[in-house]
């Protein structure tokens, strides 16, 4: 078979890190090619050597069998390789088509939008996406506006498709779509490249897999065939993973959190809460299963005093529901918000300022009016050594911290203020397996202390995982209930779709596209 | 080749020090070369304003009368630039000031012979009142209703100086004229050279009273906003008012209470210049030192001691520039030095580099 991209030895570093230390790389014509590795592995580097946004210092790069040099990412689009980024760079208030033809030579002057129009509409039921190509950017679903890059791509002539962590933002059921787009399109002679840190996934898309570790390949094109994630997460991470968590039986005592007919709007004003009623015992690890935008991003806001509602939110018998954050924090809920960067921590201040962010109000770091700055230092650096928070020092700055750093130090803070509850929302997106199985362990250790944890995910393996009881929500309200071990993930998705059997899908893709909390970019 | 901006991983304390001072001698060698290019002679003229700055303890001592409403100003904007709150204000708040310290002689708000310690007093808190309130306006709009402050803050500058025009061209007009009477003695901040009667040295100075208070609410700023809790929240909402909000703190509170005590700052400011160095209350009171505030507090990377260093720098531009020529001088200097300031401070976020562009070359 001919190869479509042939790599080798390419050196590329940045200062103080070789990010790719002579890797081999081959994609064939017609296949899905994963590239597989932790957070820093060099895969992106790579990848965006293959796209033309970097220039290597060494190697050479071959497509379809002749030798090439990129200077700009153009000069790879015209060669037919094409990169969808991780952040979309889309213009919301532009049409799909409009988008796509976004900053082509052509049309030079009058813009035929009808026949533009029904170009691209040809060219995504060719590879079979649905897509509307008069609909606004700022209308469509994350799954959706993915497909709007592949088709710019597609449209500018990509017969090499590079996709960077394409998963990490979507629902498991749009990350279905997008691998049968996939599918379809090397069906028809394209090539793919799949950057991905999740195992599950790569080994339901790929022909080959190549694992990379601190800038060099470990395992080189190998068949997902006769391979375990366990073999995959040892070549990643370089030693043995821990696959199964030490768990010990639920042990539930009293209701903690108890929250009674709970009403709230999202961003734009839409009822998104329409009257959730739940309740978490101590020791108990609640989760809480939706695909996005069905209301428990506004669920964990409002059980967190972030968000205005109404309804009782009684904690340890305080009512908190309807109250600012301050008076949830004081009655022992902890949290681990979604967006770390953006909630969960002042970025430009320091390790020290970030760790103190939920207990300076109290002693022994408060004495009277005065913030105790040796006690918050020593607290930091206890911090920071326990939870293996890897940064230079103390004072720096929390934005420097990598993504699994940053949530260790989210984490070091929400479990050591020792909460009565802790609302945990996608702890471990976008971190690799090592962070992963961190996090993981940590939220074991809570509930073992008797914490009670409402985790929300729409990982729905670590749900199964974690969790001792799922409660299903859609739509804004809970859907179902069940228990988590042995729960059916066909169950489970049809009541995350509040659809039935077969039209499962279907509804799914409507309610994505719908979706009241689906933010634009 | 292309010159392109990478933004700067933990920057160092001393990098931004650096790069200040960098900054400052930019703008005076800049400063430098329009004083050549209109004939004169740079170095005579800059010695010239050290000299008449710096020169003796008398024209240090009028350096340090200019330096004081300018350090009360700079540490009110300092204070609210912390959170993000832009204070444009300063000066509508230093008038202010100003007309609540004067209403306590003028209204009277105390009758005629009551002795100095109480006078000054009733002024001091009669003119942080005054600047509080005005400070309240724009700070109350903003935490209740989302109201942009830096429009609210610049238009109630110019409300100010109406307010306080009608007070001296009518009820407190002394003989139709544009200003108040002159206080009495006991309204008037101790100088140095009221005790030239046992320190015969300290004939002349006019440095007063002010200048302590600007200094004592420096350590106290400086206090607040490294060691207390206040001042970890403040540092929190001024970085991420998300985070500020996810740990509990209520925004709209801090934004009234750093509202109104930036007010007061300035309001001080306005007090002790009336009762300091005026002695009577007139519209022309501030040359802009409300103004000049927000280039100190920059200069200061907001940091209080630093605002008194360069409340003192620009003390002297002021003092100096006006020997040289009127106005045309300073204002220049103080300009570039905004501008350099404003140039440096890309220059700490980022670094510049000169990236060979074809290096690679097409096979």
């Amino acid at each position: 078979m001919p190869l479509a991209i042939e790599a080798r030895g390419i050196v590329k570093s940045f200062p103080g890190v070789l990010a790719n230390d002579q890797v081999d790389f081959d994609l064939r014509v017609g296949e899905v090619h994963a590239l597989l590795g932790e957070n820093g592995a060099g895969k992106s580097t790579l990848m965006n050597v293959l796209a033309g946004l970097y220039q290597p210092e060494a190697g050479e790069l071959l497509v379809d069998g002749t030798a090439v040099r990129f200077r700009s990412p153009r000069d790879a689009i015209a060669a037919g390789i094409g990169m969808v980024h991780q952040h979309f760079t889309l213009v919301p208030s532009q049409t799909v088509t409009e988008n796509v033809l976004l900053g082509l030579p052509l049309p030079r002057f009058r813009l035929d939008l009808r026949r533009a129009e029904a170009s691209v509409a040809e060219m995504a039921a060719g590879v079979g996406m649905r897509v509307d190509p008069r609909a606004r950017v700022w209308q469509l679903s994350v799954g959706e506006q993915q497909r709007v890059e592949i088709l710019k791509m597609l449209y500018r002539g990509a017969r090499i498709l590079i996709m960077d962590e394409p998963t990490a933002v979507l629902a498991p059921q749009e990350a279905e779509e997008l691998f049968a787009t996939l599918r379809t399109m090397t069906g028809t002679g394209r090539s793919v490249v799949f950057i991905s840190h999740k195992l599950g996934e790569v080994l339901a898309v790929a022909d080959r897999i190549t694992v990379m570790r601190a800038g060099r390949v470990t395992a080189a094109a190998i068949s997902p065939v006769g391979s375990t994630p366990a073999d995959l997460a040892r070549l990643m991470v370089g030693r043995p993973v821990l696959e199964t968590l030490e768990r010990a039986d639920a042990a539930p005592g009293r209701v903690v959190l108890s929250a009674a007919d709970v009403h709230a709007s999202n961003d734009r004003g839409i009822e998104s809460l329409r009257g959730v009623s739940l309740q978490v015992r101590a020791g108990e690890i609640v989760g809480i299963a939706a695909v996005a935008g069905n209301g428990q991003s506004e669920l964990a806001e409002a059980l967190t005093g972030l968000r205005r509602c109404t309804g009782r939110i009684v904690v340890d018998g305080v009512d908190i529901g309807g109250r600012a954050s301050g008076a949830a924090l004081r009655a022992g809920v902890g949290h681990v918000p979604e967006d770390r960067a953006r909630v969960g921590s002042a970025p430009n201040l320091s390790i020290v300022d970030n760790l103190v962010m939920k207990r300076f109000r109290r002693p022994p770091l408060a004495r009277g009016p005065f913030l105790d700055d040796g006690a918050a230092r020593a607290l930091a650096t206890d911090l920071k050594a326990r939870y293996s928070i890897s940064a230079p020092s103390i004072d720096s700055p929390v934005r420097i911290l990598s993504g699994g750093n940053l949530q260790r130090l989210i984490l070091a803070r929400e479990i050591e203020a020792a909460p009565a509850v802790l609302i945990a929302v996608q702890p471990t997106r976008g971190l690799d397996v090592g962070a992963i199985e961190v996090v993981h362990r940590l939220l074991l250790e809570l509930r073992a202390k008797g914490t009670a944890i409402l985790l929300i995910s729409e990982e729905l393996d670590e749900l199964r995982t974690l969790a001792d009881r799922l409660l299903v929500v859609f739509e804004g309200r809970i859907s179902a209930e069940m228990p988590a071990g042995g729960a059916d993930l066909q169950e489970i998705g049809m009541h995350m779709t509040g659809g039935a059997g077969v039209e499962a899908l279907a509804g799914m893709a409507a309610a994505v596209a719908s979706a009241p909390g689906a933010p634009p970019p | 080749m292309i010159v392109r901006l990478e933004p700067r991983g933990a920057v160092a304390g001393w990098v931004s020090a650096a790069m200040t001072m960098a900054a400052l001698i930019v703008a005076f060698v800049i400063g430098g070369l329009v004083l050549a290019f209109v004939g004169g002679d740079p170095v005579r003229v800059y010695l010239h304003i050290v000299n008449a700055a710096f020169g003796n303890i008398g024209v240090i001592s009028d350096t340090l009368v200019k330096a004081t409403p300018l350090i009360l100003t700079g540490l009110a904007c300092a204070l609210a630039f912390r959170m993000r709150l832009w204070n444009i204000g300063a000066e509508g708040q230093f008038l202010l000031g100003a007309w609540g310290a004067s209403a306590v002689v003028l209204a009277p708000v105390l009758p005629e012979g009551t002795p100095a310690i109480v006078v000054i007093p009733v002024m001091m808190l009669a003119g942080a009142l005054a600047g509080a309130a005005w400070g309240l306006i724009p700070g109350l709009l903003r935490a209740r209703l989302g109201v942009n402050e830096i429009i609210t803050t610049l238009m109630l500058n110019y409300i100010a100086l109406a307010w306080l025009q009608f007070w001296v061209f009518g009820p407190w007009s002394e003989g139709g004229f544009q200003q108040s009477v002159t206080f009495p003695r006991t309204a008037w901040l101790p100088r140095l050279t009221d005790f030239a009667g046992s320190v015969p040295a300290l004939g002349g100075l006019t440095t007063h009273l002010g200048l302590v208070f600007a200094l004592v609410a420096t350590a106290i700023m400086w206090v607040v906003v490294s060691r207390t809790r206040f001042g970890y929240e403040m540092r929190l909402i001024g970085d991420n008012p998300t985070a500020a909000r996810y740990a509990g703190v209520d925004i709209a509170r801090y934004v009234i209470v750093v509202f109104a005590v930036s007010g007061a700052l300035a309001g001080l400011a306005g007090m002790s210049e009336v009762s300091g160095v005026v002695h009577r209350l007139q519209d022309r009171i501030s040359p802009g030192y409300g103004f000049t505030a927000i280039i100190i507090a920059y200069l200061a990377r907001l940091g209080p001691w630093r605002v008194v260093l360069a409340s003192i720098l620009f003390g002297a531009l002021i003092l100096a520039g006006r020997e040289i020529q009127p106005s045309g001088v300073p204002a220049m200097i103080q300009g570039i030095i905004l501008f350099c300031l404003i140039g440096s401070d890309v220059l700490v976020r980022y670094r510049v580099r000169v990236a060979r562009r074809g290096a690679v070359g097409a096979t």
